[in-house]
């Protein structure tokens, strides 16, 4: 899965990862200056968390679809739940409905504590 | 009035780390507006194959555009946070091309401030990307960056 993610500038751009975990894969955004958003908390700027969540929401779905072309976003909404600190940033993403057109994926982020998610995310994919 | 009214002053983006990572322009602000440029650069590619920008750097473009255009609403300069924000992509972004992103923050209440943007290359009657957001007002107790900027401009007195 990290091949798709070395395949995608914007990826390496933000510095993102894959891991395989026992509960599937996990996506990685390590904390980095290029990511600030608010430098006197300092906090991840939030375009830069919707973006990795729309990563990893294509990251699970190329690994479910196995199509060869990467999917389309149609849309993407974000749910800004906390202000993410000067930390590494962890999202999984679940594909809700995965149809012959069009993919419905959930995507939650978290940092310390996966129970308590700084973002969500849900976005519609055309495959 | 808003204080930022008028200023194209690219000071007002050069604050935010993301946003000069990104190379983000500001081109215009007017009350309860902003317009953000966003130049084409390779590493911003989300499809190596036509070398289109990746989406979620609308999604940068348009949050930056639309907190922006909440500060160009706000009497007195406020801590703002984006509560949430969705990304219409309509069409894809024409590659090599400089992007636009324009804010408008059609409602403020006491807490809450409500914005609609849009996203172009060429003309901002074909839009690529239309987008909805939410912010939240006074929602840390920190110094709004764009009140600090403010106070340093003014000679660096301390808040009142």
């Amino acid at each position: 899965m990290t091949r798709i993610l070395e395949r995608i500038p914007y990826a390496r751009f933000l510095g993102v990862t894959a891991e395989e975990g026992p509960d599937g894969l996990v996506c990685v955004l390590p904390f980095h200056d290029v990511i600030v958003g608010n430098a006197a908390l300092p906090a991840v700027h939030g375009g830069a968390l919707g973006a990795f969540l729309e990563l990893a929401a294509i990251v699970q779905l190329v690994a479910e679809s196995e199509g060869a072309r990467l999917p389309k976003p149609i849309n993407f909404a974000i749910d800004y739940l906390r202000s993410a600190g000067p930390r590494a940033t962890r999202a999984r993403a679940t594909v809700v409905k995965l149809g012959r057109r069009i993919a419905n994926v959930h995507v939650v982020a978290w940092q310390d504590d996966a129970a308590r998610p700084v973002t969500t995310g849900n976005g519609k994919f055309l495959l | 009035m808003a204080p930022f009214f008028g200023r194209a002053d690219q000071a007002i983006v050069r604050h935010t780390p993301h946003a000069c990572a990104l190379g983000l322009r500001l081109v215009a602000i007017a009350p309860r507006e902003a317009t953000l440029a966003l130049p084409y650069r390779p590493e911003l590619v989300g499809d190596p194959i036509r070398g289109v920008v990746f989406g979620g750097v609308i999604t940068s473009l348009l949050d930056q555009a639309s907190g922006l255009a909440v500060a160009c609403s706000l009497e007195t300069p406020r801590a703002i946070a984006t509560v949430d924000l969705r990304v219409d992509y309509l069409r894809a972004a024409e590659p090599g091309c400089e992007l636009f992103g324009r804010a408008h923050c059609y409602k403020v209440t006491r807490t809450v401030a409500f914005i609609r943007a849009s996203a172009w290359d060429r003309t901002p009657d074909d839009p690529f990307a239309s987008a909805l957001a939410t912010f939240m007002l006074g929602a840390n107790t920190t110094e709004s960056p764009y009140a600090r900027l403010l106070r340093e401009r003014a000679g660096g007195a301390e808040p009142a």
